[in-house]
This record gives C-alpha cells, structure tokens and sequence, in this order.
C-alpha cells in the first residue's frame, strides 16, 4: 500500500518561501497570482495490507514525526 | 560543574561550546547522539548545527535521536538543559519549549551581531545579567523566526519565562521579538543567538561569558 501525506502550514503561519514564489511568478509574467503557499508531500511504501490499520500506522508516524502540529496541518490519502 | 556537550550528526558548534565552558572550569564531556544512557551532569548543553541537514524541520530528527529520552527525563528531574540555536529548535520540537522556529521572514541566512534585552534575571543561565540589560550577541540562522499561539505568548509573559528579546528591528520576525525562552520549570533554556560566540574578547565579545558564568554560580 502507499501512503500519501500532505503535510502544510495552519493558515496563519508567515509563509515567506511561499511569498518569494509568488514574486518569482509575477517576474515572470503570470498575472493574478494572489496568496501562494508552499507545502511538502511526503510517499510512503507499507507492508500492511489493511487499510484502517495502514491508516492508523500513518497518523501515528504523522503525529509522531512527519509534521509539526504548532504549525503544520497534514492530509493522508491510501492507495493499493 | 559537570557539562555535557550532545553531539548530532551535523552540530558544528559543540566544540566552541565545549571551549566556553572549560574556559569558565566546568568539566566538559562530549555525549554522543546515539547514546542512551548519561554520567551525572549539572548541566546539558544541545549546541547550534544543522543537525541531519534541517531534513524535514530543523531539529525534527535530531529531537528523536537516541539520547533524547534521557536528556527528557534529566530536564523533567530539574537538570539545567541549554539549546543554543539549532538546540533551541531541538527543544522545541521534543516539546520541552512551546513555540516552533520556521523561516526568517526576510529569507535571508542572518550572520551578524544582534542587540538583545535580557528580559529576566531570574534563571540560572541569566542571573548575571541585570534584568533588562542591553547585550550584543552574534546570531547565525535561516529558520529562527520564533512562533506560539497568543495564549502561550501570555503565558509566558506572565510566568516571566521569556530570556532574551530582540532590541530592534526583530531579524527574522520572532513573534513578540523572542530570542530565548525558558522551560515550566526554568531548568530549560533554549535561545537563537550563540553565547559561545561571545565568551573570548579574540572572538569579539565577552557578553555570552556571562552566562556561563550564572551557570557556575548557581550549579557549582
């Protein structure tokens, strides 16, 4: 199973690597680029074959290390 | 004093910690990370670096290195635990801080001498230093913008656990311009600018001497 993790900044926290990309943008011409945020996918390969346990293993490592929950928020999606 | 100096795949500034603090007669020993078990100490020291290259969040892994467990329990015992820079984001990620540390906000790697308000006295790291004393220190970091939520911020406030600030112009944007932050239990300091930087008068300054110095006082 793969594990896909979304790992982003709580809305409110300065993002100013976010920032300098949207300036890299408009340098380049891309009008109407507002607010621009920056996060990380983190893959993962599992040997557990059950979703709901898989799952729990996820959050766990989550939790536990993949993301920081002072500042950062995480989204987790499964597929076999 | 007995001065344990933590050693993580990427410290670089656990020497010129290690040599501030014999300078001062502490007895030094080098922990390494993969240690588990510790000698007594007085006192810990979790030195600046870029510990496993500030992979993933800086100090993320390094706070669940090996010897973490251990330093926990000596800081949850009372032990003196210092977290210069890197350190400090090392305490903050395995929780014996509040807050976290994310990008400067103007971007820039900062290297310079800082102007800096100690803003209490009442610590073992600070206790040689007048409350509100103007002092200089070299900062060097990316990611030393300091962050908690406005209920820790005024929690920390009103327990007086707030070390240093930033005088002017706040570098990297530190939310209430927080250069070091103590622990519940006032055992645990963590601070972004290097008093090791600032202990030898061939080095620049002799205002980080200070410090050490509180610690040899209070802890022998």
């Amino acid at each position: 199973m793969r594990a896909r993790i979304h790992v982003r900044l709580k809305d409110g926290v300065l993002d100013p690597q976010g920032a300098a990309i949207g300036r890299a943008l408009a340098q380049l011409g891309f009008a109407g680029v507002g607010e621009v945020r920056q996060g990380k996918l983190i893959e993962l390969e599992l040997a557990e074959t059950d979703r709901a346990r898989a799952k729990r293993q996820v959050q766990a490592m989550c939790e536990q290390l993949l993301a920081n929950p002072v500042i950062e928020t995480y989204a987790v999606s499964l597929e076999d | 004093m007995r001065a344990g100096v933590i050693t993580f795949p990427g410290s670089n500034c656990d020497r010129d910690a290690a040599v501030a603090l014999a300078a001062c007669g502490a007895a030094v020993t080098s922990i390494w990370h993969a240690e588990t078990e510790l000698p007594a100490l007085d006192l810990i020291v979790l030195p600046g670096g870029f510990t496993y290259g500030d992979y993933l969040r800086c100090g993320a892994i390094a706070a669940r290195a090996p010897v973490m467990a251990e330093v926990v329990r000596r800081a949850e015992a009372g032990v003196a635990v210092l977290g210069i820079c890197n350190g400090f984001q090392i305490l903050a990620e395995v929780g014996l801080l509040p807050g976290a540390m994310i990008n400067n906000a103007g971007l820039k790697f900062l290297c310079r001498s800082v102007d800096l308000e100690v803003a209490t006295d009442a610590s073992v790291f600070t206790a040689g230093y007048a409350r509100g004393q103007a002092i200089s220190l070299p900062i060097a970091h990316h990611d030393g913008n300091y962050v908690c939520g406005d209920d820790e911020r005024r929690r920390l406030e009103d327990q007086d656990r707030i070390a240093f600030r930033y005088a002017d112009n706040n570098p990297n944007g530190s939310t209430g311009r927080i250069a070091g932050v103590l622990g519940a239990g006032r055992n645990v300091l963590g601070m972004m600018p290097h008093p090791e930087r600032a202990a030898d008068p061939r080095l620049g300054g002799t205002e980080g001497k200070v410090l050490f110095q509180s610690l040899i006082e209070a802890l022998g």
